[in-house]
């Protein structure tokens, strides 16, 4: 038997009000997540991360299209009878509750019985290591416990998928690094599927199994970490990925041909045609020797950041290009403004994009 | 020079424009309150200190008898107002807005708006109508007119405290499998009880000290506790009047005490 899906969406769609006010705030988003995975909804403000969310969850209907939990239909099954729960944005504690009532909330809402409450609770309390505090008030909390006590309250009923929208938005860096890794801890040890929203790319990129790429309530790319990274399907994912160079190229035949006449290998079956390539700025390697080079460049301007310099450089052919030069590995420093360089891309380090 | 924001409290002649206003507010009670120490039984003149108009205040079998009618009017008006302004609330902010909600708003404010003395009149016609067709003369239509003029009274907060409210709460209560009864119950009522609580106070107060309205309303022999100091006062001015009003502002101060507590605690 195949491995089931914790949840689909099938050509879900979510338009907000009606006439001529309406917000496509999803439109047609398909997207299949496997049980005990750590998934992640990446995009920008504004792209539907959120209304994909309440869809899973219940707290809205689609306009269209159904939603799948463990194969079943549960679109119209309302948020209090899903095995679903959520870590709110704002936390959304109870603030007449104290933390252990808070954390028991679901369980005693389900209608278990008071010793197994307890239990439960206390384990899911130490868990987010909050034992101390059981009998404060959310707002006897500092913002990094709410968060937990909220973590703690979700997972208490022990659902099979756990849903976050963007839980580390409001924590400070350290804060946020410490919480990062003790998601993850969690989610391996718990084995629960894991739906995270974020518009942080690094976040997304260090802790996800697969991350889906959203924006403008469309979906663009699903893959794991290093595929989007290395092979992003579009400018946009390239773009809001890390930084990327972009160059007008002709494309044929698993060869793409750039300013005239500088041809490079690129995957056999990529789009054919004019299209845009995407090389990374770690990529590109600068050759003191231009003769020695495939392509030739001139260095506009030298940017120092410690480790690595980025170095700006006008490609033969009229595009600009950054080039991420590690002074260590180079041996020697960046080149100063207005030398001419050589200049190659790494072997399979091009992409071709489709738009 | 550097630039001053704007301060009321630097018009000229603005302190004593304020002073005044207090005096003209407060004189008057302070008196009242002074002369219920009186020894003597006028109102007007100082004969000594004396607690005694408040033992003959209690002792009066007819002061009795109004002031439960009274509590027992206020009690049943601000329970029943309290209850239906709670569900107005919860009907105004807890559903899509639509075009109609200011014309709601107006509708359970109108006793705020409409005069007194209108409602009082209407009332009194429509509840003679019903007495000739029903015989039933008892303390219901002072309570059912008491409730109808306490509802904006109790709206106002209990719908101040619902539109604060933070509505993710209650979707977290549904995320955690409760049904919109669980969640309601434990979620949305328990936060709202500072707003009913206060709702409740102004209810009672407003209908405890009620004139008009019960003037027009009341069958013979149902005298209020503001109605009979109004009669009493008429006949002969005594300052056993001034005892009881001085016991009812004590009530009243308690009570607005409280719902100031109440809706200025935020959690
Ligand atoms: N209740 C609503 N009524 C009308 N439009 C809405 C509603 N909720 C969201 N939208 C619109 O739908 C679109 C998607 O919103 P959504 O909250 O899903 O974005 P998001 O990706 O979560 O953004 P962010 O990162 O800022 O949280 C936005 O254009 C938003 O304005
Ligand atoms: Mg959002």
């Amino acid at each position: 038997m195949p491995k089931e899906n914790a949840i689909e969406t099938r050509s879900s769609r979510k338009v907000y009000g009606a006439g001529s006010e309406a917000v496509v705030a999803l439109d047609d988003v398909s997207i299949a997540i496997r049980k005990g995975e750590f998934f992640t909804l990446l995009g920008p403000s504004g792209c539907g991360k959120t209304t994909l969310l309440r869809l899973i969850a219940g707290f809205e209907t689609p306009t269209s299209g159904h939603i799948l939990l463990n194969g079943q239909d549960i679109t119209d099954v309302p948020p209090n009878r899903r095995p679903v729960n959520t870590v709110f944005q704002s936390y959304a504690l109870f603030p007449h509750l104290s933390v252990r009532e808070n954390v028991g909330f679901g369980l005693q809402m389900k209608g278990r019985p008071a010793s197994e409450i307890g239990t439960k609770v206390e384990r899911a309390l130490s868990m987010v290591q909050l034992g101390a505090m059981a009998d404060r008030k959310p707002a006897q909390l500092s913002g990094g416990q709410q968060q937990r006590v909220a973590l703690a309250r979700a997972l208490a009923p022990s659902p099979e998928v756990l849903l976050l929208d963007e839980p580390l938005s409001a924590l400070d860096l350290k804060l946020r690094k410490e919480m990062q890794s003790e998601l993850k801890r969690l989610q391996h040890e718990l084995g629960i599927t894991f739906i995270f929203v974020t518009h942080d790319q690094e976040e997304a990129l260090t802790m996800s199994d697969r991350i889906g790429v959203m924006s403008s309530g469309r979906l663009l790319q699903i893959g794991s970490p290093r595929e989007i990274y290395n092979h992003p399907v579009n400018r946009f994912v390239a773009d809001f990925i890390g930084e990327t160079n972009f160059i007008p190229a002709d494309v044929h035949d698993g060869t793409a041909t750039i300013a005239g006449d500088i041809a490079m290998q690129v995957a056999p079956d990529s789009p054919q045609g004019r299209h845009t390539i995407a090389v990374r700025p770690e990529h590109v390697r600068i050759l003191n020797d231009p003769a020695a080079a495939p392509m030739r460049a001139t260095v506009t301007d030298t940017t120092y950041f410690g480790t690595d310099s980025h170095v700006r450089m006008l490609l033969q052919g009229g595009t600009e290009i950054v080039a991420r030069y590690q002074s260590e590995a180079a041996g020697g420093d960046a080149p100063t403004t207005g030398t001419d360089v050589g200049v190659s891309f790494a072997p399979g380090s091009v992409q071709v994009l489709q738009d | 020079m550097a630039r001053r924001e704007f301060s009321a409290s630097r018009i000229p002649g603005f302190p004593t424009v304020a002073i005044l206003v207090f005096v003209a507010l407060y004189m008057p009670i302070l008196m009242l309150v002074i002369y219920s120490f009186n020894a003597g039984d006028s109102i007007a003149i100082w004969e000594g200190f004396s607690f005694k108009w408040y033992p003959v205040a209690w002792n009066n079998e007819q002061v009795r008898e109004v002031t439960f009618r009274s509590l027992t009017v206020a009690t049943m008006a601000s329970v029943i107002a309290t209850t239906v302004a709670t569900m107005a609330a919860l009907g105004t902010t807890r559903r899509r807005r639509t075009g109609g909600q200011t014309f709601i708003y107006l509708m359970i404010n109108q006793p705020l708006m409409v005069p007194e003395i209108v409602t009082a009149v209407a009332l009194l016609i429509f509840f003679a109508s019903i007495k000739v067709a029903t015989g039933y003369q008892g303390l219901g239509y002072l309570i059912a007119a008491h409730s109808a003029f306490c509802i904006p009274f109790a709206y106002l907060p209990i719908r101040a405290r619902l539109e604060g409210m933070d509505r993710t709460l209650e979707v977290a209560a549904s995320d955690l499998y409760a049904t919109p009864w669980q969640a309601f119950r434990h979620v949305t009522l328990p936060l709202l009880m500072p707003g009913i609580a206060a709702g409740l106070m102004l209810a009672f107060v407003t209908s405890l000290d009620d004139v008009v309205i019960t003037l027009f309303v009341k069958s013979a022999g149902q005298d209020t506790l503001p109605t009979y100091m109004l009669a009493q006062i008429r006949r002969s001015v005594s300052a056993e009047v001034n005892a009881i009003s001085t016991l009812l502002l004590l009530l009243t101060v308690i009570l607005l005490t409280a719902f100031f507590l109440l809706t200025r605690k935020r959690d």
